[in-house]
Formats: structure tokens, sequence, C-alpha cells
């Protein structure tokens, strides 16, 4: 198989010897198939082993190579090398988090928003397993199966401005995980997500620029899912405004 | 050093890892829980998993029939005990699954949807699209977050077991984030780590694969079982590793040579393409070897067929499958064959432990992938491993939280804070300050080698002599491997080289296992013993750790009702 030489700019950062961040080059031999992770493989097996970054599944599902790639925030083993060609390719850490070392960002506020929306089936009372699965239809499971199907690589929150402004904003994937539970036939907890959602300088935050939808490897569409939490909140704050008691 | 201290630490976040972790603070909701896991716990490999689970759900189907199917495909090594056990508790695990959340796909007439499987003789895989590792893991990890008993260490990579008088107290664990050592006590210790995929060059297995806690384990006393039953499965894509779900089969697709042909006819004629995965890979490896595959860049392959399941079928049941192909080889596979060859997938060997998970060591449990209870025997039928951890993940966590609520808290003096300052020493002190030597990745290249050349489908002799040497050699290099990252904070290189020593401890034990089994069982085939030999090898091996290479001597198999017969398909 033919190879190519890529250019390669990645973005070191040490904290125990570096006071800012600086671009390191690579020269990187490939093949037609192969992807900025194994770019990103082949420099730390063979030419640097200091550079730092995370990944491990290599198939685009466990959520761990994110970065900025020619300043698009992708998953490196979804990226291939010779959609690059002729032109040098620059890897940065995803915008919007604080870095830890090189490509490795600090995603602990996102593992604390995601606690915050409650992320598990609420029910007023429990079956026993022992009884069989709770009934759903294929319709059913239709209205939030697709934000079921976020593997929290934070590229949306990479891309998203408003994040990037206000660390605080609930941001694109933890809203499209709270209206996952919201809209599953299985769950009785919306009295309990809905406030929290509201109140965490939440959806009324976004301005609906929708490139969280755009960046998101799996297609999921959370802009989709912070308008329907706005109607559905709007509509829950009328109801309780005119039927005090939650309108049940 | 910083020490912390919990009732129950868990190593792993994976579906084991975590379903112990409920499990404990289910029975005892006082219950401190600790899961330390070298990721976060959504990253683990169990994210991978693409199938379904399988579990005994319908009218037409029984426990009996699921045992039975599970014991023919382990080629009568299971312990039907432990069989009987997991096909019993199957049913109530997958069903907790789904009250806890999971998108299980569904029949029209709501329950969850269920396919055939490759040697289960009825439909009895419950699936997800063909995402149910990704579903299962968000499912349990998103569930235990409301727990608030279970502590969280994410990134933290355990580095040894703390043991004092045979009993376990403890690990000893780097914290990535500032690279220090620090020791989390703990009455009771569950390993939960997965495999050791990374061992081979071929895989469908994650980075993280790396047999920690199957290292962990054997350097603190524990055998090693079965670890010459390495399961191969048959439709990887070739360059990468891949895996393609055996749900592709399950659905419909059929496996062809070059001439077109479906060649399984002349392997597995009653069952073809949802044959056991140890001999469809042999199946295919025939085919290669008699000039019938396909040549490639990366070797020679065979063609998995999908174009007449129709778009619509690949879409809504394979979707993964069609996002893969699309993306990694650029075919759509409603339109064009899937290439694929056999890669080495999951190990039916591991960690020794009874159906509870106790491994024999006081305190010392071990679930999923890195235990060997034995269900799987010398085959695993595709869609029993995510039961499987469920099940006994549960299991661990009952047992270990049983044993913790009657123990007293293990403190930090000797002789574990002298096993921990001998750790430190260890890391700190000598591999991180060679300044010469030779690269861990370049050690790590030569074991992945040597493994898939010497101890891969097809086994012999010499060839198993040739890699206990030469994995022999290498954990002598190692000694003298060399960190190039200096720093404290995150160093992945670091955490690289003690995972290569963990790796090269566990890859030993394989060829040893191998050799000495003079037969072929399930997945392990020898060349020079074609045969199975019920007389002399129907039973189980145990690799003991030594101050040489290991010690292998055997333990008997649990047979209660079903008489080891010969296994046609």
């Amino acid at each position: 198989m033919s190879q190519d030489v890529a250019t390669i700019r990645v973005t070191r950062y040490r904290p125990e010897k570096d006071s800012k961040p600086f671009f390191q080059e690579y020269k990187v031999p490939y093949r037609h198939d192969m992807v900025v992770l194994d770019a990103l493989n082949y420099i730390k097996a063979e030419i640097d082993g200091s550079l730092t970054y995370r990944w491990s599944c290599r198939m685009g599902v466990c959520g761990s190579c994110g970065a900025n790639i020619d300043g698009e925030p992708k998953l490196t083993c979804a990226s291939f090398l010779h959609d690059f060609k002729g032109r040098t390719i620059t890897i940065e850490p995803m915008t919007h988090f604080p870095v830890i070392k090189d490509l490795v960002v600090d995603m602990e506020d996102f593992m604390e928003k995601l606690v915050k929306i409650k992320p598990w089936i609420i029910r007023d009372k429990e079956t026993p397993p022992e009884q069989g699965e709770y009934k759903q239809s294929a319709q059913e499971l239709e209205r939030y199966s697709q934000f079921s199907s976020c593997i929290n690589c934070m590229l949306c929150y990479a891309a998203c401005p408003i994040y990037g402004l206000n660390e605080k904003f609930l941001g694109p994937a933890a809203t499209a995980l709270a209206y996952r539970y919201i809209e599953d036939s299985r769950d009785q907890g919306k009295d309990v997500r809905f406030p929290i959602v509201h109140e965490m300088e939440g959806v009324w935050e976004c301005t609906l620029v929708g490139e969280c939808s755009v960046v998101c490897p799996k297609g999921v569409d959370p802009m989709l899912a912070i308008q329907k939490t706005k109607i559905l909140g709007a509509t829950n704050a009328l109801k309780s405004l005119l039927m005090p008691r939650g309108g049940h | 050093m910083e020490h912390h201290s919990h009732d129950i630490v868990i190593v792993g976040g994976g579906a084991a890892g975590l379903r112990a972790a409920i499990a404990a603070v289910e029975l005892q909701p006082k219950m401190d829980v600790a899961v330390v896991s070298k990721v976060y716990p959504m990253r683990s490999h169990t994210v991978s998993a693409e199938g379904g689970m399988a579990a005994v759900t319908r009218e037409y189907d029984s426990f009996d029939s699921h045992a039975y199917d599970t014991i023919k495909g382990s080629d009568f090594l299971a312990d039907q005990d432990s069989v009987e056990f997991f096909v019993k508790e199957a049913p109530r695990e997958s069903y907790q699954l789904e009250h806890w959340g999971c998108p299980f796909s569904r029949d029209p007439d709501g329950r969850i949807s269920s396919r055939a499987f490759g040697g289960m003789s009825v439909k009895r895989t419950l699936f997800a699209t063909d995402k149910i590792g990704f579903h299962l893991l968000h499912t349990l990890f998103q569930t235990s977050l409301k727990y608030e008993n279970i502590h969280r260490y994410d990134e933290w990579f355990v580095t040894s077991l703390l043991v004092d008088k045979d009993r376990v107290e403890g690990v000893t664990a780097i914290e990535m984030r500032t690279g220090e050592l620090v020791t989390i006590l703990g009455k009771a210790v569950i390993i939960a780590t997965g495999g050791c995929g990374r061992i081979f060059q071929f895989t469908t297995n994650g980075w993280i694969k790396t047999g920690d806690g199957m290292a962990l384990a054997y350097r603190a006393g524990v055998p090693l079982k079965d670890m010459e039953m390495v399961q191969y499965h048959p439709t990887l894509l070739p360059n990468t590793g891949i895996l393609i779900t055996e749900a592709a089969r399950g659905e419909g697709g059929h496996l062809l040579n070059k001439d077109g042909e479906r060649f399984l006819k002349r392997y597995v004629p009653g069952k073809m393409e949802l044959g056991p995965r140890d001999i469809l890979s042999r199946a295919e490896m025939s085919e290669i070897n008699a000039g019938r595959g396909f040549d490639g860049p990366y070797g020679s392959y065979v063609n998995l067929d999908l174009t007449h399941l129709g778009e619509i079928t690949i879409e809504d049941k394979l979707p993964f499958v069609k996002e893969l192909a699309e993306k990694y080889l650029g075919i759509d596979p409603a339109h064009e064959p899937i290439p694929v060859r056999p890669g080495q997938h999951y190990m039916m060997g591991g960690v020794h432990t009874d159906m509870h998970g106790f491994t024999g060591m006081p305190g010392l449990y071990a679930a999923g992938e890195v235990a060997c209870v034995t269900m799987n025997g010398a085959n695993r039928l595709g869609s029993n491993s995510l039961t499987e951890c469920l099940v006994f993940g549960a299991a661990a966590g009952r047992a270990a939280a049983q044993y913790a609520m009657h123990e007293n808290s293990p403190s930090f003096g000797n002789p574990v804070q002298g096993e921990a300052m001998v750790e430190e020493k260890r890391i700190f002190d000598q591999l991180l300050k060679n300044e010469q030597g030779e690269k861990v990745s370049s050690i790590r290249t030569e074991m992945q080698n040597q493994m898939e050349k010497n101890v891969g489908i097809y086994r012999e002799e010499n060839r198993l002599k040739e890699a206990c040497r030469i994995v022999g050699e290498l954990k002598t290099r190692l000694k003298n491997g060399i960190v190039e990252d200096k720093d404290h904070v995150y160093n992945t290189e670091l955490v690289a080289s003690l995972e290569l020593d963990f790796m090269l401890d566990v890859a030993e034990t394989i060829p040893y296992s191998a050799l000495q089994r003079h037969e072929s069982r399930g997945a392990h085939y020898r060349t020079d013993y074609t045969k199975r030999d019920d007389a002399n090898f129907l039973k189980h091996s145990m690799a003991h750790k030594t101050t040489g290479p290991p010690r292998i001597d055997y333990s008997p198999v649990t047979i209660t009702r079903w008489k080891p017969e010969e296994r046609v398909y």
C-alpha cells in the first residue's frame, strides 16, 4: 500500500515543566486507512513517549479521544489523515475545558452536571424484576432513543459558544440526557427533573446556535432536546400558574 | 503516604464492577463502596459489546436448554453448577437492567426483543439494536450515580493488592491527575478489570484491556484458571480488528469464500453461520489455508455478506455495523460484503473463583471477563458474557458485602504500609528513574507479535515452547525498559509500562497452560493432538505464580446433569 507523510502539529502542555502551551510538530508516515489517533499512537510509540492523550476503543463508542482537529471538535479515531492531505494537521485539546496535560482535558464539570440531572429511572413504585419488563412500545422507545445515544465525548461542549462564556450552563449533553429520561415512558421523575434543568442556568441560556448537533459523532441532536425541554418547561410553568398543585 | 478507607474496594468500572457496587449497597445501604477505575467508567470496554445478552425470557425456551447450549458450547469444560446458577439468575438480571432504563429494542407487544445467536438453539439474545454494551454500561453507570455510598476514583490506576497474612486489605493506586501513589484500604476487594486482549496483536479489545486484574490476583497468589482458552471471534475488520457483531449472522448474514460459497456447510452443516465461534474461526482459517480466501493488504480474509438482508433490516437492527463499515471501510453493507478475518476477542480463562466470585483468598473476589467461574469452559457462546457480568458481578457484590459486614476495617499500619512503601519505591525510584534502556512500546509490540504467531488459533508444541521462551525473555528485557516521560502528572507512558508488566505475567500463563494440555477442546486446538481427551483432560488448568515460570496443576470439572458427549453441530 502506498504511504504518504502527514505533518502533525500537536499542542504540548506539561504543567510540571511548561508555563504555557506550545505546538510541537511531527512527521508521520501513513496509509489511506489511518486515522488521526493512529498518528498519535505512532508518535507515542516511535518518536516521543511523553505525548499524552486519552483513547481506548478506536471504534467511536467509548468517547475518550475527542480533540480539536484543525479547530473542529472531533473524535481522533474517526478522522482520517487522508482528509487533510497536503496540509499540516493541527491537533489541540478540546476548547472550553481546563487542560491537565497535552490533549487531556479536565471533564469533572460535566461529571458533576451529570449527577445533578438525576440520570436514572425515577418511579413512584418499583415492580420486582421477577415480574418481567416494563412494557414499552417501539413508538415510546423512539421518543427518547436518539438522546440515549450520547457517548459523553464532550465534543458538543467544545463546540458550544454558550458553555464557552458561562460554564454554569448545563450544556448540550447533560440537557439531552435529562430529556432522554423525561421522555422515557418508564420514568415518573419529571416533577423532580424539570426544576433542576430549569434552575441550573440551563435551557434558557441556549441561543440555538446548533453547533452541538453538528459536531455530535452519534447523531444526537442536543439542540432539539433543549428546544423541547423549553416547550415542555413553558407548558409546565403555565400549568402550575393555573393549577398551583402542579396540574395533575 | 495518603490513604483512604472503605468497606469494599472494587477495581474496574465496567459492567461487572458497577453491578457489584450496586448489589453491595442494595444489600446493605450503609456499605461504603469505592469503584476505582483507570478510565471514567463509561469508557470501560463493556461499551464495545454489540450483539446482545442471553437470558431465558420466552415461553418456548427453558433453563435446561440455555444450560445445555452453554455447556456444549464450552466443549464440556464449564462447571455445570455455575452454569445452572447463571441461567436461572439471567432473566432477573436482564429485567433489572430494563427497569433501570436500558433502552432495549422492543417487539410489537412491548416486550424486549430477542434474536438468534451462535450456539444458542432458540432466539434468546436480548438486544438494543447492535449497541447493547454501550447501553448496558451507560445504564449501569448512570444508575450507580443515585447511590451516595458508591464513591468513585476515576482515572486511578491500581498497581498492587495489599495482603496481610493471606487476607486482602486494599490496593495501591496511582491517581493519574497528580501522579501520586495512594493506598485505598478495604475489608474486601472485588476485581472486575476485564480481559487481556491487548496481549495479542490482532484483537477486538480496546487499549485498556491489559489484564491488570488477572496479574494483581496472580501475583497475590491466586491461580489463573484455563488460561489456554482464548476466544478468537470470526468476524473482525482485517485492518483494525474492529468487531463486526455476531448479530449480523443472527439476523441472517452469510459467510462466503472467494468462490461465493457458504463454506460452513463443510464444517457446521446443522448450524451454518450460527455455529459457535471456535469452530467458525477455524473454518475460516481452513478455507484461507486451502486457497479459498480473498487476498488483501492485511492478509487473507473471507466475506460477511449482508446484502440480501436489505437496507431496512440493516438500518433497524444493525445500525452500528453499517456505521463501522461505512466509516472504516467506505462500504455500504446493504450493497457490498464486509471483509472479515478471525482474531482475539475474549478470555474464557481468568482469576479462579467460585460462583460467588470468591477467589479462595479471604476478602478477595473477582467477576466478569477477568474471572473464571467457570461457565464458559473452552469456548464462550456469544451474548453470554454481558449477562455473566451482571449475574456474577451481583453475586460477587453481595458476597463481598456479607463478608465486609462481619470484618473489622484494616488499619494503615504494617505490613500493608510497608508493602505500599515498597511499591512506591518500585515505581518512582526504579521504573521512572531508569535513564537508559529499551522503549516500552517495542517490547509490547514484540509480545503481541509473538502471541499472535505462536499462541493463535492453531497451536503446536514447538511454537508454544518458543512463545514461553520469548515471553520469559521479554520479562527480563522490561526490567531494563525506559519511560521517557518523567512527569508525575497524568503519565500515560508510566501506566503503559506497568500495564505491560501485568500483560507479560498474564501472557506467560497462556502458552504454559496450552503446552501441557495435550488435546484439542473448544478454542484450544493442537495440531499435534487433534482430538478431545476426556480421560486425561476433562479438568481445569490452574497456573500458579512462582519465582520462575508458572507452575501448572489441575482441578476437577463439576458435572451435574450433562455427561460429556461428542460436540457435533
